[in-house]
């Protein structure tokens, strides 16, 4: 990708980062830091591989993105309004009774939002549902699901990625948006997910490491392997930061489901709106 | 009068209905021989999902499989479904997925096997779930119709609750299920026994012994549990003025309890639940079990004789 298009899309990101915090602040609570966390991967889906029509988000030959770790739906919304799939002006109704965006995403509340997540663990069994639905009929539509790594500590995640592996559902993309944080501690405390790259692979998954998470053009040319990839699953695991972009959030815990004041929100647009590149 | 276990009759439908739905799936977590989607996996093996021991990635992979406009029939024993209440909250239920959960094994008729093997709680927690449809077949015939219906009706989840064993036939040949209404197999007048699933035959030869005792028992068919035909049962209670509910399954939360709440709020009437008491089940056989319970048709008169007694004294 052209650099001007790569400096295109950190623009993007440095957009979704403030709405983030915008919308969690009129909202009053939420999930700031893995909304900040995957903001890249959002960018490098809806503003890359995503085949979808936001002006007809019912489109069948549309590919599915399915949010499995629910509570990062600001980053998901912030990215989706980005796109047109609703005005920009839904985002600061958040969380508010009759709104359109629920505090996780919800199906039958916004168009485009494709399975109800939020109770962990669920949407890779619902993506590979997805993905065995399009191999059944021989449909060019692939699925993608983003993980928490937090997430991938449920059961259900692991009963996932053995049949996933069994049926080769090698049009699933799972993303892993590994933050190192959860709400009682760092990932490592709480319960270690390491070897996390050789887990997958021992569930036959093609797994591809991406160092740096934030990195877009790492991130897309990661994806772009996964869709080259046949007979296997992939799991790209994104080494993301917590609270990324927002100097004061970035920590593996503090700022998991603690909406910033005004105060604070308006300090973090200072730094996300100074930034620059990078 | 054949009988069959309406797990039987569904895995026979479901083959059946198979060739003329093209979007029908099925998924079993290894126990596609018990729950008889083993008949459809035969003839349909490139839509059928062998998931292994692992129900909830099951459930997970059917509610996507509905959202992508296959219609699944997700099968298991119902205790291991019920085992699965996260992924039937969020991903079937709360996304509307068109899922159709195949629960056999219901009740303590299971036998020896055991507690842990019973759906006991099945119809409780399902009924709690926002448009989800709770169904119950009497018998073979009226399993294949309501395949049929799930197969090609995908307005919203569904709860399909079946038998391990065989069940005689409560309906003729040319009976048309109704979807969402009482089905009166037998008319009375003063006391009116509302039965579901594996005790509904029972039910009727109850009614048929209490009928030389001079006590007219009218015997309905509650094939729907949800939604529930209020106005039917509120005429049925003004009608007969005792309601019994049967039962093979918790009287919390289950029919009885379906039943309880439509009156409470339609029109209050002496009830008594049959069913399992707030206990556990165990190991038995199975005529030895439902006869425990009161679920036989001696148990059923019985229990009503003593109902009759304590509502007629004045």
């Amino acid at each position: 990708m052209p650099p001007s298009d790569l400096s295109e899309l950190r623009a993007i990101c440095r957009d979704l980062r403030a709405d983030i915090i915008e919308m969690l602040c009129l909202a009053g609570s939420g999930h700031p830091g893995g909304s900040l966390s995957a903001v890249e991967i959002m960018v490098s889906l809806f503003w890359g591989a995503l085949r979808h029509d936001p002006a007809n988000p019912e489109w069948l030959e549309r590919d599915r993105l399915v949010l499995s770790k629910g509570h990062g739906c600001p980053a998901l919304y912030a990215a989706m309004a980005r796109r047109g799939y609703f005005p920009r002006e839904e985002l600061w109704n958040l969380r508010k009774t009759g709104a359109m965006l629920q505090g996780h995403p919800v199906r039958s509340f916004t168009p485009g939002v494709e399975a109800c997540t939020g109770a962990l663990g669920q949407g890779l069994g619902v993506a590979q549902g997805m993905a065995l639905a399009a191999k059944i009929d021989h449909a060019p539509w692939r699925v993608w699901c983003i993980l928490g790594d937090g997430e991938i500590q449920e059961g259900s995640i692991w009963e996932a990625a053995m049949s996933a592996g069994k049926y080769r559902v090698d049009n699933l993309v799972a993303i892993l948006d590994c933050n190192g944080g959860q709400i009682d501690g760092s990932t490592a405390e709480v319960m270690d997910l390491e070897p996390v790259l050789d887990k997958w692979r021992a569930f036959n998954w093609n797994v591809i490491d991406v160092a740096d998470g934030h990195d877009l053009e790492a991130l897309l040319s990661a994806i772009g392997d996964a869709i080259d990839t046949r007979g296997k699953p992939t799991l790209i695991v994104a080494r993301t930061v917590k609270g990324k972009g927002v100097s004061f959030m970035e920590h593996p815990c503090k700022w998991h489901g603690v909406a910033p004041t005004r105060e604070e929100a308006d300090r973090a647009l200072a730094e996300i709106r100074g930034g620059g590149g990078a | 009068m054949p009988a069959t276990a309406t797990r039987a009759a569904f895995g026979k439908a479901l083959a059946a209905i198979g060739a003329k739905c093209p979007n029908v799936v099925a998924l079993d977590a290894d126990l596609a021989k018990s729950t008889k989607s083993e008949l459809f996996a035969a003839q349909f093996p490139e839509r059928f999902f062998e998931m292994g021991i692992a129900e909830a990635n099951m459930v997970a992979t059917a509610a996507g499989l509905a959202l992508a406009g296959k219609i699944p029939f997700a099968c298991s024993f119902a205790c291991f479904l019920t085992g699965q209440f996260a992924e039937i909250r969020i991903s079937v239920a709360y996304s509307e997925a068109p899922v159709r959960l195949v629960g056999t094994h219901a009740g303590v008729a299971i036998g020896e096997d055991g507690h842990s093997q019973m759906g006991l709680e099945d119809i409780a927690l399902m009924r709690t779930l926002p448009g989800m449809t709770v169904l119950q077949p009497a018998d073979d015939i009226e399993t294949t119709q309501m395949v049929e219906h799930l197969a090609t009706h995908t307005d919203g989840p569904a709860y399909l609750r079946l038998t391990r064993q065989n069940v005689e036939r409560v309906h003729a040949d040319d009976y048309r299920w109704v979807p969402g209404r009482l089905d009166t197999l037998r008319d009375g007048g003063d006391v009116a026994i509302i039965a579901s699933g594996g005790p509904v035959k029972a039910a009727l030869d109850a009614a048929e012994a209490l009928a030389s005792e001079d006590v007219s028992a009218r015997v309905v068919n509650c094939h729907t549990i949800k939604p529930l035909d209020a106005d039917a049962l509120e005429r049925i209670a003004r009608k007969c003025g005792r309601i019994v509910t049967v039962e093979d399954h918790t009287v919390i939360g289950g029919l009885g309890g379906a039943v309880c709440e439509a009156l409470a709020d339609r029109f209050p009437v002496p009830v008594r639940r049959l069913g399992i008491q707030d206990v556990f089940g165990e190991s038995g056989s199975p005529s030895d079990l439902i006869a425990k319970h009161g679920l036989d048709a001696e148990g059923i008169a019985q229990s009503i004789r003593a109902f009759m007694k304590a509502t007629s004294a004045v």
